[in-house]
């Protein structure tokens, strides 16, 4: 069985994702019906025993889950808009990518119009 | 799509109307000022959020999905229903946490579903496991390579207790080959396979051919739907050898790290929906096993 840690920790991950989702919305993250649903799930399936539930395993396996979806896709669209999203790109940004700068030469190269 | 459509006509009627003389002119100006139209290229524009709240609601189908007022609907335009509420409000919360324009490479599950409700390949139960076994006989961790030593022994101590644990789960014989035409597998182990497949519901095999897809492997996926392996051993499993390349050549963020960003959120997009698919499934295999 794959470990996943402890699930208060995967929960707090999954809220932080969560205020991410909504901080652009301005709404507070908690009025959000994922909250509510995330929240109502943990308590109800909350550890009462040391013994091995296969239920509360299959839950957080999917907690974890969700938690590495939200953030895959937030850092894919963070990385997607810094490099991605804004069509092709001009020479002197190509070489500034790989840390080149383009050979500057005072008074123009003569054949300019 | 429409848009763009309309755009590339207005460009061909540009061309069409200027006299050739003008366009042999006009083609000398290009010649001077090649960069600025060579450089054309664009993305398309998204399009913008056109809702305020989004909400659940259960109907007769099961759970739909409401952006204000509006019900969603799919692609083909049927309405979108969702068996779970679990998988209605990731939906929901995908449709909800997109800032200013709607990104639709970032909403797998809303995909997923449309994939699902709209079925556009037309495809039977058996043609999807068909198509998920099929990658067995190319499957990733079943290719191995034979130099440098260190990757041929990494790939031996990361992927062979993968290989073991599925040959005991299943009962099964899964080799792996080092040769160009790929690991024989025997007609057995694709028969057990294809009747374990067969127990899952048409929408839990779409994930599962999803996530067999961008794993590119079928034992890997196998180790996700038996919570053998979370995702982000998979798919570091799955690219181990762009790993090992990494390691001794060095990262790039606007490559290596945006595949492996995308491919966890696909990954995971497909794993999430194949368990909250297939719960009812599930219940019914402990029945059978006790």
């Amino acid at each position: 069985m794959a470990a996943l840690g402890s699930p208060a920790r995967t929960l707090r991950g999954l809220l932080r994702e969560l205020r991410y989702l909504n901080a652009a919305t301005g709404r507070p993250y908690r009025d959000t019906a994922a909250y509510r649903y995330l929240v109502k799930a943990f308590r109800a399936h909350r550890v009462t025993s040391e013994k091995l539930c296969r239920a509360q395993h299959e839950l957080h396996f999917q907690a974890a889950t969700y938690l590495c979806l939200l953030r895959s896709v937030r850092e894919h669209l963070a990385l997607h808009q810094e490099f991605h999203g804004k069509g092709e790109r001009s020479v002197e940004e190509s070489a500034g990518l790989v840390g080149l700068q383009l050979p500057h030469q005072p008074g123009g190269k003569g054949w300019e119009p | 799509m429409w848009r763009s459509c309309l755009r590339l006509r207005d460009r061909g009627r540009r061309l069409l109307n200027c006299p050739p003389a003008d366009r042999a002119a006009s083609s000398a100006r290009l010649g001077l000022v090649p960069q600025c139209l060579a450089r054309a290229y664009a993305p398309p524009t998204e399009r913008k959020r056109f809702y305020q709240n989004v909400s659940i609601t259960q109907g007769e189908g099961g759970f739909e999905i409401n952006l204000d007022h509006r019900k969603l609907k799919t692609p083909q335009a049927k309405l979108f229903t969702v068996p779970t509420e679990a998988l209605a409000i990731a939906v929901a919360t995908e449709w909800d946490s997109q800032h200013d324009t709607i990104k639709f490479y970032t909403m797998h599950l809303t995909t997923l579903c449309n994939t699902s409700l709209d079925n556009p390949t037309q495809r039977s139960k058996d043609q999807v496991i068909r198509a998920a076994v099929k990658f067995l006989d190319t499957d990733t961790i079943c290719y191995r390579v034979e130099e440098p030593e260190t990757l041929v022994e990494l790939q031996k101590n990361e992927w062979d207790p993968i290989i073991e644990w599925a040959e005991k789960r299943y009962g099964v014989e899964i080799e792996s080959s080092t040769s160009i035409m790929g690991p024989s597998i025997p007609a057995r182990t694709r028969e057990v396979l294809v009747s374990h497949l067969a127990s899952y519901n048409m929408w839990a095999l779409q994930g599962i051919e999803f996530v067999v897809a961008q794993l590119k492997s079928l034992v890997l996926t196998l180790g996700l739907i038996d919570l053998r392996l979370t995702v982000e051993q998979a798919v570091l499993l799955s690219r181990l050898e762009e790993e090992y390349q990494i390691q001794k050549w060095g990262n790039i963020e606007w490559a290596h790290d945006y595949e492996l960003q995308e491919l966890r959120a696909r990954t995971a997009a497909g794993t999430l929906f194949v368990h909250l698919c297939s719960e009812n499934t599930t219940v019914k295999h402990k029945h059978l096993q006790e």
